[in-house]
Order: C-alpha cells, then structure tokens, then sequence
C-alpha cells in the first residue's frame, strides 16, 4: 500500500494503482477520454492531468503514472497531488479546446448527443466559446460494416476502439493511419469488421464517431425507458439493459456483470432487436381442414387443444422446450404434462447427453466464467467458443494474455482469436488424452489449475455420453477436479438448457426423448422449440406450438398459441455456469399474444386440470418449494466434485467423426435471430468472408 | 579556439582517407582493448568527469545516463540504441560523422555497449540519409572483417551493431518513437515512466545516444575526461560540432570549443554575416525547435547550454541559423510551424490539434490578416501546448512562436496595421477559367 494525498486528503491505496484510481478513491473526479479501465493505457487524449507537488512545472497524466513512482516529499511525506488548482483547471479547458476545435457543432443530429462524454465534459470542463477562427477539419466517413456507423469527423482519436479490437476482440481490425491532424481510424481497406464483439466499440466511443447503424437516427437516449434484464442469445446469460420507447425495444446495451460479461456483448445481443419485431405471432392460429393456418381466438386454440388431446392417453403426449424458455413455463409445462400423466418432457433438443440424474457438476460450467481467468491451462473439446459464447471467448483471450494460458482444441475451429494447439479432429484424440499418449495430457496434469470445456458439437451426437464420460475421466486423470477447484466444464448454447435440467424437465421413466417425441407423440407442445426437424412428424398427430415467431416450430404446427420473448416477461433463466439469472419485462407482447406461463395456467382450466397458480408469483412460491435454488438469483449452486468421478467410472464406445461446433452460423441460431434483417445481412456477410478466407 | 591537435573529428569533411585503415591511421580504434580491460566503472567515471552533456538536443549528462542502466544483466539482455535520426532542420553533423568519420561512432558504441553491459547496438539512420547509411555499413563490414565487431572480437567484448534505416519521420527522432520504430511498430512516442533505461527496446534496458554524444566517447576515454572538460565553461564542457547555416558568408558544420562568442564563432568558421555584423537580425542558436534570440542579445553571447538558456533560447543540436534583415521572420516561424503540424505524430491531442491551429494562424499573421489580439490567443495556445503532451514535440512547435512573439511582436503588428489599412485594396483573385 502507497500513501497518497489527493487534495490535502491522505489516503492509502494499494500500489499498482495509478494517479487517476487514486483520486477516484480520493473522490476526486477525473475527467478522460481515452482511459478505459479494461483497455491498455494509451494516455493520449491528456484530459486527465492533475498537478504533482514536487515534480516538473507542468500538469502529468494522471492515468498513466503509477502512485508508485511518484517521488515523496522532503522529510518522507506522501506524494502530493493536486485536481483542483488553477493549473489543472488551465489544463482541462486548454485540452478541451483542442478536442472542439476540429469537433463538428453538430450535436442537435448526433446520435451520442446526450449519453456523450465530449458534450458532457464540455459542460463541465471547458469554456464556453471558442477562439478558433480557421476552418474545421472535415475527416472522411468509412464503410466498417453494417453494425457500425461511423462519422469520422467527429473522431478525437482517443484509440479505445483500436484497442478494443486488438486487446479485448483479439483481431486488429481497426487502425490509426497518418499522423498529426490526418490521423484517421480505419479498417484499412473499408472491409466490413469480422468480430462477434465489434458492437462494444459504440459504446466505448467517448464520441458520436462510432455509432450504432441500424440504431441511426432512431430516438434519443432520454426518450428511451431502460429495463435491466438478461440476454438469451446465449447461455452465458449476459447482463443486459433493454431501452424501450413505447412497446417497441429500440435498442440493447451492456450492463456491467464482472462475473459474467463484464461489461462486453455481442453482436447478436446488441442487435438482434429489430427480430423482435417481425415475423411475430400476434394471435392464435389454429389449422383448418384444408391445412392453412387460420386465425383464431384464444378460446377457439384452447378448444382445439382439448379436442386434440380428446382421448389420449399420458404416454401419447408430449412436449420439447426450445432454447429460450424461461424456468417458469417449463415448470408450468411440466406440470400440466404430469396432470395428463405424461413424463415425456425434454429441453435436450438438440439430443445432447446430459442428465441431470447424474448430478448438476456433469452439466454446468464449473469453474464459473470468472474462474476462467485462474486456469492455466485449457482443454476444449467440440466447442467453438467464438461462435457459442463470444463473451465467454473474450474471457479466454484475458487469461491468455494476461498468464499465456495454454489451450488446446479437439476438433477443427478455425480462428478463436488466440492461439491455441490443435489437438486433433474427434474422439480419437480425446482417447489419446485419457490414455495419456498426447503430450497436451501432460500439460493438463502439470498445470495449477486445468480445465476442460465440453461443448454442445461434443455431447448432441450418437457418442456424446461416452464423450462426457471420457472427458469426466481425462479430468479426474489429470487434476482437473482437485481440491476446491473444479475445472470441468459444459459449456451450453442454449439460455434455457441448464435450468430445463435443474428443473428435471426430461423425461422420467418411460417418457419419450426429444428425438421419439418428434416422432411418435400424437400430441406434442412445443414451447418455443424450433430447432427441430419436424417433417418427420407422424401423419395425422398434433403439433401444438407455444412461441413467438413464425419460424420451422410454427411452419409445422396445427395450433399456435402467440407467447412472448424475453424482453416481454420476467423469466427465470440459468447461464451455463449454474447462475440464476432474472429477465424483466421491458416491454408487452405484441397483439393477443401473452405470457407462456399464463397461456399454460389458462390452458390447464380448458382442460380441467387447473394448476395451482393464478400469478406468477404464486407460481415462483411453488416452484421455490420443490427447487429452492432457483430463489437465489445471481448466485450459483455449486456442484458437487464427486459427481466428476462418478461420471468417469461410466464407459461407452466413443465414435469416430470429427467434432464440429453445435454453431452453424453465429447471427442466425434462434427464432429471434433469424427474424432480424440486421442478423441477415451480417450473416451473408460472414459467410463471403469465410469463403474469401478459405481461398 | 580549438586547435587541430584537440580536435575528435579529424576527417570531418571527409578529405581524409575514411576507411578503416585511414581511421587507425589518425588514432581510432587505438588501445580500444586496453579501455576495455580498464572497467566499466572507470569508463562511467570518466564520462561523467568529463562533464559531455548529451549532444541530442536536452543536454542531459551522457554519464549520468549511461549509470542508470542495471548494473547486472537480468534475464533481459541490455542494448544501445544509437539515435541517427536528424531531422531537425538546421541539423547537418551526424551525417557528416556517419559519412566521413563513422568509425567514431563504431567504436564509440563498442565502448559505450561495454559500459552498460550491451551486447547489441542499434544505429537508427534517418530514412533520408541513403549515402550515410551505405557509408556507415561499409565501416561496419570493414570493422567485422578486421575482427572489431562480432564475436571473440580483438577488443574482448562481444559487440554486434546493426544499422535500421527509419522512413523519414521526424518524431522518431523522439527516443521512445525511435524504440517504437524499431520494433517495427508505428512512430509513436511512448508514456514515461517507464524509462528506456528499464523498460526499453523490446522491454529491455535500453540507452538512447545521440551519434556526436557516443561518437566522441573514445576519444574522451583515451585523452582522459579531463582533457574533455578543460574546454568550454563548467557544466558546459567539451568540444562540439557545430552547424551554421543561413545568412552567413561560408555556412559549415565545424568543431570548435563550448562556450566560444557567438561572434568568434561565425567570424573564424563562417567568414562573418552577410552584408556585416550590422546586418544581422536574429539566430536560432540551437536548430529549428529553440526560439529565436535578436541580435544584440546572441552577438556576445558565449554558444552554450547554460548560457543560451538564460536568454531564454538553448544550445539544442548547436545547429545554428543565422538569419539576416532580409529575412521575413514571421514567414520564416510560420514555415517552422508548418514543419512541425506536418510531422506530429497524432497521438495526443495537444499537439495534434494544436500545431495545425497555430501554423493556421501563423500563415494569417504573414500576411497580417488578422487581430491584434489573436497574438496573445496565439500566445497562449503555444503555453497550452507546452508540458501537456506525451513528448517534447509540442514543446518544440511552440517554442519557436514564443520566441517569435516574444522578440517582434512589433513586427506582427505592424503588418496587421499594414493590412488593414490597405484592406480596401484588396483584390479577389482572379482565376482563369478551367
């Protein structure tokens, strides 16, 4: 710890802190631009000086000079520093002045105005005219992709966005070419950026420079009702803020979670929102005689469901959840299913083998995505976390750069955006590993604190329990699971997945899977199920389809019962790591369409088999009794390391084809996704890349 | 005045033979082992008595600097990086060295590389120094192949130099941006602290040398540093290669004495002002980025750091330009000011936004298109500029303005007044048409 005096007030902060982390502590506000405190220090937009006693005539920047090289005074007293003399007064509007003179006064059409930190900083630092009389510098806008909008002329050349993309996205997609006044940020050739995390630079623009394109001109920030929610693109259940104006969901922002996102996003988080406007199922559809779906009212879809369910036995029902049901409408699902004496109920659609019988460490991402950073050494097997957890990838990068982390990969996954060692291509290798033929074994055991990721391409296949169960036995090999640490990792595509499993929604006894129910159930619920292959349905059963957008589920349903996203409802979801997590609703579902849980409450009345809720509170109460954990939101149940060992014991025969990722295209995995024209458009895009790449 | 008995740079305009042989032949590379075998210690304690400020510009004491590196090498190798990248206008002695007299600068980064544990030498040669560069390399080839370089060499300390020509920027100049340079990244200069002494090439210890300053270094070692500081005035010692140019009879770049009068200096080398003493009107003592000094001020004043600092200019790279009535002086800082704008390196915002602000203003002020009071506006930018940026850069675009301000604001004046009052003559120009 170093003593600092920050304005006549001693303090004491630990020694690796800069000038500027201390006077935060101090309470001092500091003005910058270009420091960012998950960025690298660039120390260039000289915003921040403060006054040291003792040192050169001359203001120093704060963030760049540690507390630890400042000099103390003669007889040993803590440095001085200074944020509120004439000097850095000077400083600060000498600084601000510079940074106006070549800014547009364009800020009645800028889409920062009003979440800005040049305007709000020039209200607080600057002067109020100018003294510049020569003609402003007018800088060329460039195409980088149709995520980002840029206005370059408004650029103050702060560099986060170039770090950004080379620290934390792990691409140098952005540059600062020329010098002096020239300078200009650029993608070089004006290609379209690449990166699953480019959205994340609008928001560290200090600048209307870099804004969001599809967001453009759209409404202004004060306009704008902010929810804070969770992201269910994917399950790393990232913390999100849903501004809405009215009903509709104008845009998505990060929220800070430094156990999850920290404060990044990705692309399909931020910009999937223009899909939860289209393609929406508004009303009931039922399908008439001759097979068109025609609208219908809520009674008439309810009636249909009776009518279908007429006479049918338990074991002729069935229902599969997609992979953005919230824990309560699988509850409500479950239950209504169990009333029709059903068990097969399934949130494994894409036939994944996990089971929640063999214990919640065989399924969830134990070592919890912060833990990611205390690992050093990493295994991943059929996972590109790229694609499936772009946040959760750039949490890798961190601990790679940060402790050179080694990593090696089964399966080919192409650019992760760190070096990895390719390990092989399928089961074959993993069997290497188990038997400790593969050097990379080695690397596991020697390694402090090792951990394995498991993905969804490794598990969602014929060998995928005998892939689990040999990963469970490389890890109890090698020292993945030892003492208080656990590094045996599922990692999980779907928001829904693992809270499906905590709530047991699989099927018991002699329920049918996923794969027999899409088969052989006369009637099957679908609750927002949609990647599924339906056309193998049997002739003559009913599909019923509980979801949100005319995507494959309600192409093949009979009767379609309009629900909400997960902007709409306050929905319980757990993220891979185990953490429960709680959306709120941000807006209403669009037309006659309600809540899931509701639809289901009221269904069970039409049916006569009313469930014991009438809210959703009451609904929570219940399921707190049978499942307490999922009281606890933001924290994790964590699992219990024997299950590890208990896994490994389990054999099976492992298969031979490669491993490939569960993600075929990064922008277009769900219904919501596949509905957005911004989703679309970077997905053709990504796709020309790739085969540009390829040649 | 020096005499050729004292002089380090005894082939300066290359009228000697300048191979290796004619080097030795006029006494380098004599005993280098024997100073090797002397110690690190005694080649430190010599430097620092012999008082050699460093010959880049900030006049920073060369042993001081060199005693700062880690006395052992840790787990990261040491290195010499020698700064060749002249570009301040006015500056003309190190390509003078590297072409006629490069094995002062050879030997002088073996025995400086020894003194801070180095192994590896760097020399950094402007991009526009082409001659320089072949002429330098082919000193060093020759140094290889007469066993003074390399390994197991006859001087007893491993010693590999290499030469890495920049692109032409003037900021690499800067020691930090030179770094930056060589490691093949973009020109930019870097936040200190960390010094290069710590955290330098590559993240190594590192020095940074002017070429004069590790040039004169053997030649202080075998005469002694007290032979060195028996010239010129106390702290300002030494012999020193001077460059005048402009309105003099003879421009020369010359090795004469710290501390000579200016107008000694100009009347023994120089052959006097053009047009007479009285037609003098001002000097940039110290290459273009120190400010001017008039006339009565700089005519007896003796050339050195301490001296020149106290008429509020400096030594810098005793690149002297020397500019007679004739000069428009406005136009000639202006010109400056455009060097400057045209060679910031962007980074921070100061001095990016700040030197194309003042050279716009400047290019009014030529023409006296402008207020009276934009010269104190001007005024305070330039101290806006000055200590707020990363490097020395912005201090060097404002400082020739101060100077100018400073000296003839009556002349800016006058022009405005001149303008105004002819405002009503003024005539759009014509274009012919395209």
């Amino acid at each position: 710890m170093t003593k600092v005096k920050v304005d006549g007030n001693e303090i004491e902060v630990p020694d690796h802190y800069t000038i500027l982390q201390a006077c935060e502590e101090a309470g001092a506000e500091i003005p910058r631009f270009c420091y960012h405190e998950r960025l690298s220090i660039a120390g260039n937009c000289r915003m921040c000086l403060v006054e040291v006693k003792g040192g050169p005539p001359k203001p120093t920047a704060s963030c760049a000079m540690g507390v630890k090289d400042l000099r103390p005074g003669p007889e040993g007293q803590p440095p001085e520093i200074f944020t509120n003399t004439p000097m850095v007064k000077k400083a600060r509007e000498g600084v601000m002045e510079f940074l106006l003179i070549n800014h547009p006064l364009d800020c009645p059409i800028c889409d920062q105005g009003g979440e800005c930190d040049l305007q709000d900083q020039a209200m607080a630092y600057g002067v109020d005219s100018s003294r510049f009389q020569e003609n402003k510098r007018a800088v060329e806008d460039k195409y980088i992709g149709p995520l980002v909008k840029t206005i370059m002329t408004r650029c103050i050349h702060c560099t986060r966005c170039v770090r950004f993309t080379t620290e934390v996205a792990g691409i140098s997609e952005l540059g600062l070419l020329g010098r002096g006044e020239d300078a200009e940020i650029t993608t070089y050739l004006e290609k379209a950026m690449t990166s699953e995390l480019q959205g994340n630079v609008i928001d560290l623009c200090p600048v209307g420079a870099l804004t969001s394109k599809p967001y453009a001109f759209q409404a202004r920030p004060w306009e704008l009702s902010k929810t804070e929610s969770i992201d269910v693109m994917d399950a790393v259940g990232s913390a999100i803020r849903v501004d809405t104006r009215g009903r509709e969901v104008m845009r998505i922002m990060p929220r800070i979670n430094e156990a999850v996102n920290e404060e990044w996003i990705s692309d399909k988080t931020r910009f999937v929102w223009d899909g939860l406007r289209t393609q929406r199922l508004d009303r009931p559809f039922v399908r008439d005689a001759s097979g068109k779906l025609k609208p219908a009212t809520w009674p008439q879809a309810f009636a249909a469901v009776k009518s279908a369910l007429d006479g049918k036995s338990g074991n002729q029902i069935a229902s599969i959840a997609g992979d953005m049901a919230g824990v309560e409408e699988m509850y409500a699902m479950k239950e209504l299913l169990a009333s029709l004496d059903s068990t097969s109920v399934d949130c494994r659609q894409d036939g994944a083998a996990l089971n929640p019988a063999l214990g919640r460490s065989s399924y969830i991402f134990n070592p919890t995505i912060e833990g990611i950073e205390d690992a050093d050494a990493v295994l991943i097997i059929g996972s590109n976390p790229r694609f499936e957890a772009s946040v959760l990838n750039a949490r890798i990068r961190k601990a790679y750069r940060a402790s050179g982390m080694k990593i090696g990969v089964i399966g080919d996954m192409g650019d992760l955006r760190y070096d990895y060692e390719m390990l092989g291509a399928g089961p074959e290798t993993l069997k290497e590993l188990v038997d400790g033929t593969n050097k990379f074994a080695g690397v596991l055991k020697r390694a402090k604190k090792p951990m394995i990721i498991i993905g969804q391409g490794a598990l969602a296949r014929g060998d995928g329990a005998a892939v689990l169960a040999n990963a469970a036995k490389l890890a109890d090999a090698t020292g993945v699971v030892k003492g208080a640490w656990n590094g045996f990792a599922v990692l999980h595509t779907a928001a829904a997945r693992v809270g499906g499993l905590d709530l047991g929604f699989v099927p018991s006894g002699d329920g049918m899977d996923a794969v027999a129910a899409v088969k052989d159930a006369d009637v099957l619920f679908l609750l927002g199920a949609d990647e599924l292959d339906l056309r193998s349905r049997k002739a003559g059963a009913t599909t019923i389809y509980i979801g949100t957008h005319g995507d494959i589920g309600a192409h093949h349903a009979d009767i379609i019962l309009p629900a909400a996203t997960y902007t709409e409802k306050s929905a319980t979801y757990v993220n891979t790591e185990g953490r429960v997590q709680m959306t709120n609703r941000a807006g209403f579902a669009p037309g006659e369409a309600k809540e899931d849980w509701a639809i289901l409450r009221a269904l069970s009345d039409v049916l006569g088999q009313r469930l014991p809720f009438d809210s959703l509170a009451q609904l929570r109460a219940k399921l707190y009794e049978t499942h307490p954990h999922f009281a606890a939101i933001d924290a994790i149940e964590a699992g219990d390391p024997a299950v590890i060992a208990q896994l490994a014991k389990k054999g099976g025969r492992l298969g031979k084809s490669a491993f490939a990722s569960s993600v075929k295209d990064f922008y277009l995995t769900n219904p919501i996704a596949r509905a957005s024209a911004v989703m679309a458009e970077c997905s053709s895009l990504a796709i020309k890349g790739y085969a540009e790449a390829a040649e | 005045m020096l005499q050729d008995k004292d002089r380090i740079f005894t082939n300066i305009y290359g009228v000697h033979d300048k191979s290796l042989k004619g080097a030795m032949s006029r006494g380098h590379w004599d005993g280098t082992k024997a100073l090797v075998q002397k110690g690190r210690d005694w080649i430190i304690n010599e430097m620092k008595a012999s008082g050699l400020r460093g010959r880049g510009g900030a006049g920073f004491p060369t042993g001081l600097k060199w005693s700062f590196m880690p006395k052992e090498v840790g787990e990261r190798p040491h290195y010499l990086v020698v700064n060749a990248d002249e570009s301040e206008p006015g500056t003309c002695k190190d390509r003078d060295i590297m072409r006629h007299d490069p094995h002062t600068l050879i030997e002088g980064c073996l025995l400086a590389s020894f003194a801070m544990n180095a192994h590896v030498a760097y020399i950094y040669v402007r991009g526009e120094y082409i001659r320089e560069r072949y002429a330098l390399q082919a000193a060093i080839d020759e140094c290889y192949d007469a066993g003074l370089l390399g390994k197991n060499n006859k001087c007893g300390w491993d010693m590999d130099v290499y030469v890495h020509h920049g692109a032409g920027a003037y900021i690499c100049g800067e020691e930090t941006a030179l770094l930056e340079s060589l490691e093949g990244k973009k020109g930019q200069p870097r936040l200190k602290p960390p010094f290069p002494a710590n955290v330098g090439l590559y993240g190594c210890p590192t020095t940074v040398n002017n070429v004069e300053s590790i040039a004169v270094a053997p030649t202080i070692l075998r005469r002694g540093g007290g032979w060195f500081a028996s010239f010129g005035k106390e702290n300002n010692t030494g012999t020193k290669l001077f460059c005048v140019s402009g309105h003099v009879n003879q421009p020369a770049t010359f090795e004469e004495e710290m501390s000579v009068p200016f107008k000694e200096l100009i009347d023994r080398h120089c052959g006097g002002i053009r047009g007479g003493w009285d037609n003098l009107m001002c000097v940039i003592p110290g290459g273009s980025s120190v400010p001017l000094v008039p006339a009565e001020q700089i005519i007896d004043c003796p050339m050195d750091f301490d001296s020149l600092r106290a008429l509020q200019s400096g030594l810098g790279t005793a690149a002297v330009i020397v500019m007679d009535k004739s000069t428009d002086i406005v136009k000639a800082i202006a010109r400056l000011a455009y060097f400057y704008k045209h060679e910031s390196c962007g980074q921070c915002t100061p001095c990016r936004e700040g030197t194309g602000w003042m050279w716009r203003v400047m290019e009014r002020m030529v023409a006296g298109n402008a207020q009276k009071r934009e010269i104190d506006m001007l005024l305070d930018v330039t101290k806006q500029i000055e200590g707020h940026t990363i490097c020395a850069l912005g201090d060097a675009a404002a400082w020739p303005i101060q100077g100018l301000i400073r000296h003839y604001r009556p002349e800016i004046e006058r022009r405005i007044d001149e303008f105004s009052h002819n405002a009503h003559q003024v005539q759009p120009v014509m274009v012919a048409a395209e």
